[in-house]
């Protein structure tokens, strides 16, 4: 009986031990790890630059992780163990405060509007958004895409009355994709990623609401040095192209 | 009915007081102990975490203001809309389940069980390509100049199609404890089917409909995958109170906490009042 007990304590124990142990990195023998988080618009390009840095330092490992920009700062903020972030707009590397090293803007994203494959509905211009029984979804103005759509309203004075507000650029994809939504507004790079799943409609006020993005090294990286090469790659000519190609504006 | 004296989903068991106490002890290894009470903190301290998260001085401007109130008003309705639909489909599908035989019923029991584990957001999807405007059905109410998603109904279509299962699997298993014997003296005194299954059935098995719909209205209330693959989020019209909760948890935590908060304790509300209901 008391073997039994003994055996089961340890169990348990053990059971504690290993789910204590899931927080912990393994120590790599050479292996350098950098994770960087990166704003949900980044996925592609910063996969990609992430690879080619991966080339350039042997024995580096990246992990990205992708998200909303304030969900990502939130993260941050509770301790994540990020060494390198990319935010979707200033306020919220602003967030961040002392945390961010060195912020500096690499990258710009305007609006476009996206819309089922041959827009149906005959999106035009930005005005037509506002046509009555025309479905429109936006992000909501709590995360940066909506953020940068209020402003267009105020701007343009054209007022927007929205089926959804979405809470990222993906949900508002995913509901023109479908076919649910007549039209969209998210940014240029989402569009060109999207392909042919929606078609874009450029529209001439675009250039008055512009998103930067600026990126940083974080305080408490565990490799200084290495983070800060990556910012360097991505400020690089190399990755300043990966970004162009991908749509993304000069900062 | 030995079966009838495990508790029910909501923790109330058929046997009386008496039955509890009778019969030698049966010792309870002590050891059982240290998991129990290890499975229960799991459970219980993040809900006193978050009620340590809640701001006191601006709790109740939080909870009372227009948007938090919208949030709530259009919950507390989809939720009910929806548990009378499950009630209103649920009971006869689970009847025929418990109660007839027929080629390929496991195979339709599993599948209508199926919301219960898939992940809400594949829910969602489902029902997009189903109702959506390009949808299986929904190209065809397209058409006549129905669209379904990103309105109030969407909702309370997601909701029934996640909690439906609730109600069947707890209905269910109340009408095979409860035996046929009842209606089979009710049928032999020449009640028609329907009656039978009017007097007799559902008054059997009532506690088990209680408890299910609760369940059900429980689920409703928590919807939120499917709700926003299917529906979408627009204030007052589709945005519940799981949908705020989501979008303000980044900008403002404050809120996000008030809104959870006033969701534990409908909950609570609900299932305290399922579980004292138990007496009638």
């Amino acid at each position: 009986m008391i073997t039994k007990t003994t055996i089961s304590t340890a169990v348990a124990v053990t059971a504690l031990l290993a789910l204590a142990g899931c927080g912990s990195s393994s120590e790599g023998t050479q292996e350098q790890e950098l994770t960087v988080f990166a704003a949900a618009s980044l996925t592609d390009t910063f996969t990609e630059l992430a690879e080619e840095f991966e080339k350039d330092h042997p024995g580096a490992k990246v992990t990205t992780s992708f998200g909303g920009s304030s969900d990502l700062v939130a993260q941050i903020e509770d301790g994540a163990p990020a060494d390198v972030f990319a935010s979707a707009d200033t306020k919220n590397m602003d967030k961040l405060g002392d945390l961010a090293t060195d912020p500096q803007d690499f990258a710009s994203n305007t609006l476009e509007i996206a819309t089922p494959p041959g827009n149906p509905a005959k999106i035009k211009a930005f005005q037509d958004l506002a046509k009555d029984g025309t479905k429109v979804v936006v992000c909501a103005v709590e995360v940066p895409c909506g953020n940068a759509t209020a402003q267009m309203e105020t701007e343009t004075g054209v007022d927007i009355k929205p089926v959804s507000e979405e809470q990222s650029v993906s949900d508002v994809l995913a509901k023109v994709t479908s076919g649910d939504a007549d039209a969209g507004l998210v940014y240029v790079t989402d569009v060109t990623a999207a392909g042919d799943t929606v078609t874009g409609v450029e529209f001439e006020e675009s250039d008055q609401v512009v998103n930067t993005y600026p990126i940083s090294a974080l305080d408490g990286a565990d490799d200084a040095d290495l983070a800060q090469e990556f910012v360097d790659l991505v400020l690089s000519e190399a990755g300043q192209k990966v970004l162009s190609d991908a749509g993304f504006g000069q900062p | 009915m030995p079966a009838s004296a495990s508790p029910d989903l909501l923790g109330r068991s058929g046997r009386t007081d008496r039955q509890r106490g009778a019969g030698p002890s049966v010792g309870m290894p002590r050891w059982l102990w240290f998991p129990a009470a290890l499975a229960a903190a799991f459970i219980i301290v993040p809900l006193v975490a978050i009620i340590l998260r809640v701001d006191l001085a601006s709790f109740p401007a939080l909870i009372t203001s227009p948007s938090a109130l919208e949030a709530l008003w259009l919950s507390l309705r989809t939720a009910v809309a929806s548990t009378v639909l499950c009630i209103v489909l649920g009971v006869p599908l689970s009847t025929i389940l418990a109660r007839t035989s027929f080629r390929g019923q496991g195979l339709v029991r599993s599948l209508v069980l199926l919301p219960l584990v898939l992940p809400p957001v594949v829910s969602g999807l489902a029902l997009l390509y189903t109702f959506g405007r390009r949808g299986l059905l929904g190209q065809s109410l397209d058409l006549i100049g129905i669209q379904i998603t990103f309105t109030t109904l969407a909702v309370v279509m997601a909701q029934t199609f996640v909690a439906l299962p609730f109600l069947v699997i707890s209905l269910e298993g109340a009408l095979r404890t409860s035996g046929t014997r009842y209606e089979a003296v009710a049928a032999t005194l020449g009640a028609r089917p329907t009656t039978v299954f009017r007097r007799v059935t559902l008054p059997l098995v009532g506690p088990g409909l209680l408890s299910g719909s609760v369940l059900a209205f429980a689920r409703c209330l928590g919807e939120f995958g499917a709700t926003i693959t299917f529906a979408g989020n627009l204030p007052g019209v589709t945005s519940t109170m799981p949908l705020q909760v989501y979008l303000l948890r980044v900008d403002d935590p404050d809120a996000a906490v008030a809104l959870s908060l006033v969701l534990v304790v409908v909950a609570v509300a609900v299932i305290g009042f399922a579980r004292h209901g138990r007496a009638i």
